[in-house]
């Protein structure tokens, strides 16, 4: 049972609750201790920390993927129960696009829907509507191996939406682009985002990557991984190259850059 | 968002021209070098047989084969069949059985671990050691042939499938599982489509085993006198001092395995150009 009696900060009640969530691997690694974080409805909230501290691994056991070794994670009702067909109510975006190299860009988009048991035509169809919202219309068919670095990234998201999650977990999508690929990218999420008003966790270690997106910053320590402080961006949407150049934006960059060196114990 | 667009067409504008004429160039290369590497082996060949006047029952000229190529054409041609048709037929069962055998061993860890080391003791076994049991054991001839083919050749299969299944990216494996895909689902839309690589290259090897496996066992057999494959065209050419003839099998013998090579690798690439990296051509 949860605390009745505990204030309730926010108006609505949070779409997924972690409460003292740990997880010590088998090696005695203390990747992830004692995390209590609400993810709030249709906020963005990034994970800001060093490369160790735990934040993947914290990403994943909110996906399901590997269960934590102590506490709980708690989905409102309604949701975690799972989409129309019964999996879990989420999106996933992987470090690397992961993509089947033997299946085109629509097959690719379509796979979630097609192991949900759909119809073929109409994964499709859904998968058509999602890379014209990420900007791929007319690369249907086209193979990975024929796309570039970016939009392999573009074909992912649109893989992680075309279930209609409540949820789009991202772990550092964008780490491996280049900066104008980068930057470009981080618009044109922003812009799907606001689009279709879904819950995204975006793990990344750019504290300028994470004060352009988020409207909630949350820093992570490594060993054990914690999270040591909470940083709230206020700047409206829509955001864009003037908000990168803005004094406010700088002064946000350097907050969260000073508790991320807080973080790392300098 | 109609930037990548324009990225796709830049990189198109700045290739065609010099690819084009590169790839021409390469393809024109690749059949002139063996072709003109043929034609001097063969013509010192035939040079030195007439100038040295060596007697065609120890080295038959080149010209000396083709006639009797054409000459012995109907006997050669049944036998070319015979054998062909034992080739294929082990190759088929070993596509067939090796696959299986790696879809089930790649399911099921414990069926793996009781069966995996006979079918090595199978595979390091001589053929020529095997096939005379083989042919004592089952009385139709070609039935014999076919499994001494189908033993040299399904161990290839079998060991390439099963690396393939094993090889299925992990970060797709979670995607997968996040997904909740069932065994069944994985195994249709991740395993088999990332072992297709592995099992093609296996193909290509077994093609030319399930050759050589049905040769040799006819060769074994072809002391009973019973089969009449390349192989015993060979033998009864060997006891009567027709050279030329076994000359003429043996050229069959290698094109027949020539054939094979080429059709698999044609086969690879038709399915793997798409995609696969060992199908691409490099452009630096």
């Amino acid at each position: 049972m949860r605390e009745a009696s505990a204030p309730s900060l926010a108006p609505v009640d949070p779409l997924i609750r972690l409460s003292g969530v740990s997880k010590t691997f088998s090696t005695g690694t203390r990747a992830v201790e004692a995390v209590d974080l609400d993810l709030m409805p249709g906020e963005f909230l990034s994970i800001l920390g060093p490369s160790g501290c735990g934040k993947s691994t914290l990403l994943r056991m909110i996906a399901g993927l590997g269960a934590p070794t102590g506490g709980e994670i708690q989905w409102a009702s309604g949701h975690g129960g799972g989409s129309r067909y019964g999996t879990r109510d989420l999106g996933f975006v992987f470090q690397d696009p992961t993509l089947m190299p033997w299946a085109n860009a629509l097959d690719n988009v379509a796979l979630p829907l097609i192991l949900e048991g759909a119809a073929k035509r109409e994964a499709q169809a859904a998968a058509r509507d999602k890379l014209a919202l990420v900007g791929l219309a007319g690369f249907e068919s086209a193979y990975p191996r024929e796309l570039s670095g970016g939009m392999k990234m573009r074909v992912s998201i649109a893989r992680g939406l075309v279930t209609e999650p409540s949820l789009l977990l991202m772990d550092e999508p964008f780490a491996a682009l280049d900066e104008i690929t980068r930057h470009r990218l981080n618009h044109d999420l922003l812009n799907v985002w606001r689009d279709v008003g879904f819950t995204a966790v975006f793990v990344t270690h750019s504290v300028f990557e994470s004060v352009f997106l988020s409207q909630r910053i949350v820093v992570m320590a490594a060993r054990p991984g914690r999270i040591v402080s909470t940083l709230d961006v206020g700047a409206p949407y829509p955001r864009d190259e003037m908000f990168r150049t803005s004094s406010s934006y700088a002064s946000l960059c350097r907050q969260a850059s000073d508790q991320l060196k807080t973080a790392m114990g300098g | 968002m109609s930037s990548p667009r324009t990225a796709k067409t830049t990189t198109s504008d700045l290739g065609p021209l010099p690819t084009a004429s590169a790839r021409s160039n390469d393809r024109w290369l690749k059949l002139a070098a063996p072709f003109l590497v043929g034609i001097i082996f063969l013509g010192g060949w035939e040079a030195a047989v007439r100038i040295m006047a060596i007697p065609p029952y120890i080295l038959p000229t080149p010209s000396r084969i083709i006639e009797t190529l054409v000459s012995d054409w109907p006997t050669l041609a049944a036998s070319l069949r015979i054998t062909l048709a034992i080739t294929f037929s082990a190759l088929a069962a070993a596509v067939v059985v090796g696959g299986a055998l790696a879809i089930l061993f790649t399911q099921f860890k414990w069926v793996e671990l009781a069966l995996f080391p006979y079918a090595v003791i199978l595979q390091v076994t001589p053929i020529v050691a095997i096939a005379p049991l083989i042919i004592i054991w089952v009385n139709d001839t070609n039935l014999s042939l076919l499994i001494c083919a189908w033993i040299v050749a399904f161990f290839p299969i079998l060991s390439n499938t099963i690396l393939g299944l094993n090889s299925a990216d992990h970060n797709l494996r979670n995607l997968f599982e996040l997904y909740g895909a069932t065994r069944w689902q994985t195994l249709r839309y991740l395993r088999l489509p990332a072992a297709l690589p592995y099992f093609l290259a296996g193909l290509k090897i077994s093609g030319g085993l399930a050759l050589i496996g049905a040769v040799v066992a006819e060769f074994v057999a072809g002391t009973g006198g019973t089969a009449s494959g390349l192989a015993y065209r060979i033998l009864e050419a060997q006891y009567q001092l027709k050279i030329p003839r076994m000359f003429a099998a043996l050229t069959l013998i290698s094109l027949a395995g020539v054939a094979i090579f080429l059709a698999t690798s044609i086969i690879a690439h038709r399915l793997l150009h798409r995609w696969h990296e060992s199908a691409i051509k490099r452009e630096n």
